[in-house]
């Protein structure tokens, strides 16, 4: 009883202390605890999230502009007395006038276009209209007239490639202050640039030159393409295709259903599992070793580049067909094999088309895996080769040098023209489009076909 | 004959052979196909497979064969008086081919008659001059010892050209015939043909060894090389990184030291951005996150382990760099003397490695038994603490494998640290200093300058074998982790 009485007040205490409704410091603690550890992790993924939307915005910011160009429109004269002086529309004749003949007919155009819209300039001399055009217009004028002779004579309405700094004052990376010390154009060329621009003679259109052009020299910026390098690609692709998936399906066949339980087979897989970690440029270094100093096969050519992308991608394809192989219930199997089918029968006729679509999703993620790998090819020479010329014929495409769009993307990051880096995250648009195809390809074959026994 | 024509003519005559092995097996049988021990298939695969298969290995081996069979002979020619002061026996092969291909490819173009190539007395200056008017690029003098091997060269690799195409047409006939008069109908053609796509099966598997062999191989020659070129210890303990572009060797300080403190640097920061990141959002989504959370956020943070190195390295030189250099640059703290930087280079490669991190340790603690987790949410812990004290103890070793992987991928990666992390090899503490890696410098060292005979090129393979070591134990260990640990709970 004096227990109880000695004990009462602080009973009453701890009664209020113990309540189930009220939490105690402890529990208050243990809970802050529980909520601060969940918001760490929501946390963690909010910052990774927040990367891939600070990735992702970047690259479009940057690299929609790439997508636009800026042309002039003027009326260009075409002389007979300076094109073609004997008069008679020989091709061997016209092509005797070199582009310097064609330059300034369009400076006049210009000139005549800034006076006709009434444009105040300093500038007194056409030829200092040159600044404005991309020095490869006067080609391009000369490339329409050897096309078509009989425009000579005539005035033609023609669509010029603005100059890198035009361009880029119409997108606003360049201003009238950063060419305060620019040789190649004045600040009050920009003047002119605003006033064509009202006018509409002078503007930012759709840049197909981007998708399908070449890569264009150091100095000529608003000319560059990607279109080159694509097509490398593009072959080099072929060859992985071609190479890789029935190499890594034979193998994976093999591994799955064929292998005996022995030392080798174990080496086999050991060796797969670690080649899938082996840094890519390990495998540019193979190639530079086998394909071009051992078995000469020629620097900078796709063919090269597939082989060692080849090489590259098996284990990623090695491992995702083995994967659906053994997705394939061994009912199947034994259903064949005992209607008195062979083995191999089994496996070629029943297990592999049941297989078929994992193996291809597969295939189309570790192809665009090796479409996005840049660093074996920097090893191989696909790098600091200007992929100017479209290859010709099937046999060129593999063996010419090219380039591949990764590599242009990372020639273009290394020039010291910022017009290029626009270039380059265009480049990587274009890339990222062809990746996100490929990926969404792999899921609707995954969802579409995918069989869950 | 060029090769893909002598290919299509054996490819053709393998498509002739399939149908006339069908079509006399099923003469011999009767034209009743249950007289046949296989389907008539199997007999023409069999005719087809004994064509094409022989002559296709005989072509790869020989054409594999020939080029080195080709430089040792003509090695052998070249006299030793030849090989000059500071020059190797590569060197001299190496010019002994360019004069041969400039040969080959005066005579395609009409400057020189075949005759000419090949006259042993012919005037080595009036050669020159006819490669110099055929657009041949001819480095040195050449002089009658090298035209002589260069001749010796092309007839060797000419008559060996011709040796193969000859051969390989022998032989595809020669399987033709035997293959087709072995076949009547008690002719166990499945068997045989079973047994031969079986050997292709384990070839095809083999490639995967091959490739590590011609790595292996391809970097431990090189690498030897190398060391015989420059001193082990120097490369191994030498503190100063600085190789020069215009000598050969000696002026060249090739020290791997100020190397390996870069790569370990921007791996460290790498990995200090990535594990934090990766392991939370892996606990939180596979112990808290609903189904539905679940769906969006992994795909999203898998997206950035689909996007392209590349791209990183792109980021890395135009935003994070620029990005940085105005918080630490010289208009802010002044830490930071240029946009590339070991920080640059760093953080890019975190995010990079998030999404491998997280997906990796979400497996990983997915597959602790739930038995575990109900326990401890029996004796009244709560989920937080049943996270720290059980799940992740019992998932530590996986985890542990799971960033050693993280770590082998950031040593191993290129095109961020080409991009981002600078030129310059440097010991230095500063991260906002820019530093170069063993990858950086493999590019750096390889691309440009084709020839492989001084030590400034061959460093590279060097540098390659260390990379190769370093990220194979790496992975070895991790997996033997992940694989024990594994084990434990299955």
């Amino acid at each position: 009883m004096t227990d109880a009485t000695v004990h009462q007040p602080s009973a009453s205490a701890s009664k209020h202390a113990h309540s189930l409704l009220a939490a105690d410091a402890r529990t208050r603690k243990r809970n802050a605890a529980e909520r601060r550890f969940r918001m760490y992790g929501i946390a963690a993924i909010s910052v990774g999230l927040i990367f891939l939307v600070i990735l992702l915005f970047t690259i479009i910011r940057n690299g929609i502009p790439a997508f636009t160009q800026t042309y002039i429109t003027v009326e260009v004269e075409l002389p007979e007395a300076k094109l073609d002086k004997k008069g008679n529309r020989d091709i061997a004749d016209l092509k005797k006038v070199s582009t310097f003949g064609y330059a300034p007919l369009i400076d006049n155009a210009i000139f005549t276009k800034v006076q006709e819209l009434g444009i105040e300039t300093p500038f007194e001399k056409p030829k200092k209209m040159r600044s404005l055009v991309s020095a490869s217009a006067a080609a391009q004028l000369r490339y329409m007239v050897l096309e078509n002779p009989a425009l000579i004579g005539t005035t033609v309405e023609f669509e010029v490639l603005g100059s890198s700094r035009v361009d880029g004052y119409m997108k606003g990376r360049v201003t009238r202050d950063s060419v305060a010390r620019d040789k190649n154009i004045d600040a009050e060329h920009f003047d002119i640039v605003d006033a064509m621009a009202q006018d509409g003679s002078l503007a930012r259109i759709f840049n197909w030159a981007f998708i399908t052009g070449a890569d264009a020299s150091e100095s000529r910026p608003e000319q560059a393409g990607i279109g080159v390098s694509m097509i490398g690609s593009f072959f080099m692709m072929l060859v992985v295709l071609g190479l890789s998936l029935p190499l890594g399906v034979a193998a994976s066949i093999y591994l799955e259903e064929f292998a005996p339980k022995n030392r080798l087979t174990d080496l086999i897989e050991v060796n797969i599992s670690n080649l899938a970690a082996v840094p890519s440029i390990v495998f540019g270094i193979l190639g530079l070793a086998v394909f071009i100093q051992f078995m000469h096969l020629p620097q900078s050519a796709p063919l090269v580049g597939g082989l060692v992308l080849t090489l590259m991608t098996l284990p990623t394809i090695i491992i995702s067909t083995r994967a659906s192989l053994k997705a394939v219930p061994p009912s199947i199997r034994d259903a064949a094999l005992g209607i008195g089918a062979s083995k191999m029968q089994s496996v070629f006729h029943h297990v592999l088309p049941l297989a078929a679509p994992g193996i291809l999703t597969g295939t189309i993620i570790g192809l665009a895996q090796a479409l996005g790998e840049t660093a074996p090819l920097l090893l191989i020479g696909m790098v600091g080769y200007i992929a100017s010329n479209v290859p010709d014929g099937i046999a060129g495409g593999f063996l010419d040098p090219n380039s591949s769009m990764p590599a242009q993307i990372y020639e273009w990051s290394k020039r010291a023209d910022p017009a290029y880096y626009e270039r380059a995250w265009g480049g990587i648009i274009v890339l990222l489009l062809f990746l996100m195809t490929m990926n969404i390809i792999a899921i609707i074959l995954r969802r579409r076909f995918e069989r869950r026994w | 004959m060029t090769m893909s024509w002598l290919t299509l003519i054996i490819l053709a005559l393998g498509v002739v052979g399939y149908f006339l092995g069908r079509q006399r097996a099923m003469a011999s049988a009767g034209g009743d196909i249950r007289n046949l021990h296989s389907l008539p298939v199997y007999y023409g695969a069999n005719v087809l497979f004994g064509t094409v298969i022989p002559s296709i290995v005989f072509i790869v081996v020989l054409s594999i064969a020939l080029p080195s069979f080709v430089g040792s002979r003509v090695s052998g020619t070249v006299p030793e008086s030849e090989i000059a002061e500071g020059s190797s026996l590569s060197l001299v092969l190496a010019e002994v081919k360019r004069v041969a291909n400039g040969l080959d490819n005066a005579v395609r173009g009409g400057h020189m008659t075949e005759a000419m190539a090949t006259d042993a007395g012919a005037d080595p200056a009036d050669v020159m001059d006819r490669l110099k008017d055929a657009g041949q690029i001819v480095t040195t003098q050449v002089t009658p010892e090298v035209l002589e091997a260069a001749q010796t060269y092309r007839s060797l690799y000419s008559g060996g050209k011709t040796f193969l195409t000859i051969g390989a047409l022998i032989i595809a006939v020669a399987g033709f015939v035997f293959s087709y008069m072995r076949t009547n109908h008690e002719f166990r053609a499945r068997n045989l043909v079973e047994k031969g796509i079986l050997i292709l099966l384990i070839l095809a598997a083999s490639v995967a060894i091959m490739t590590t062999i011609g790595i292996v191989l391809s970097l431990i020659f090189n690498t030897i090389e190398f060391f015989r070129l420059y001193p082990v210890t120097d490369f191994f303990f030498g503190l100063t990184w600085s190789p020069s572009f215009s000598g050969r060797g000696g002026s060249s300080e090739l020290g791997i030291i100020p190397l390996i403190w870069g790569t370990l640097y921007i791996s460290f920061i790498a990995l200090l951005v990535a594990v934090p990141i990766g392991l939370f959002a892996a606990i939180y989504l596979s112990e808290y996150a609903s189904a539905k959370v679940r769906a969006v956020a992994k795909p999203a943070l898998e997206v950035l382990a689909g996007i392209p190195t590349i791209v990183y390295g792109l980021f890395a030189l135009l935003t994070i760099g620029p990005m940085l250099m105005s918080v630490f640059g010289r208009d802010g703290l002044g830490w930071m003397s240029g946009a590339s930087s070991v920080m640059t280079a760093g953080l890019v490669m975190g995010i990079m490695l998030i999404p491998f991190v997280s997906s990796l340790s979400d497996d990983i603690i997915n597959s602790v038994p739930q038995a575990m987790r109900d326990g401890s949410l029996g004796l009244g812990a709560t989920q937080s603490e049943t996270i720290k004290q059980v799940v992740l103890p019992a998932a530590l070793p996986g985890i542990v494998g799971a960033i050693i992987l993280a770590a082998s991928r950031a040593i191993g990666e290129t095109m961020i640290v080409v991009m981002g992390a600078g030129a310059a090899a440097r010991l230095n503490l500063n991260p906002f200093e820019a530093m170069t890696t063993i990858t950086a410098k493999i590019v750096s060292q390889l691309t440009g300058d084709s020839d492989f005979a001084s030590p400034e090129a061959l460093v590279a393979f060097a540098l390659g074998m260390t990379l190769f070591v370093i990220t194979l134990g790496l992975n070895v260990l991790a997996l033997h982790i992940v694989r024990k640990y594994r084990e434990q709970y299955e």
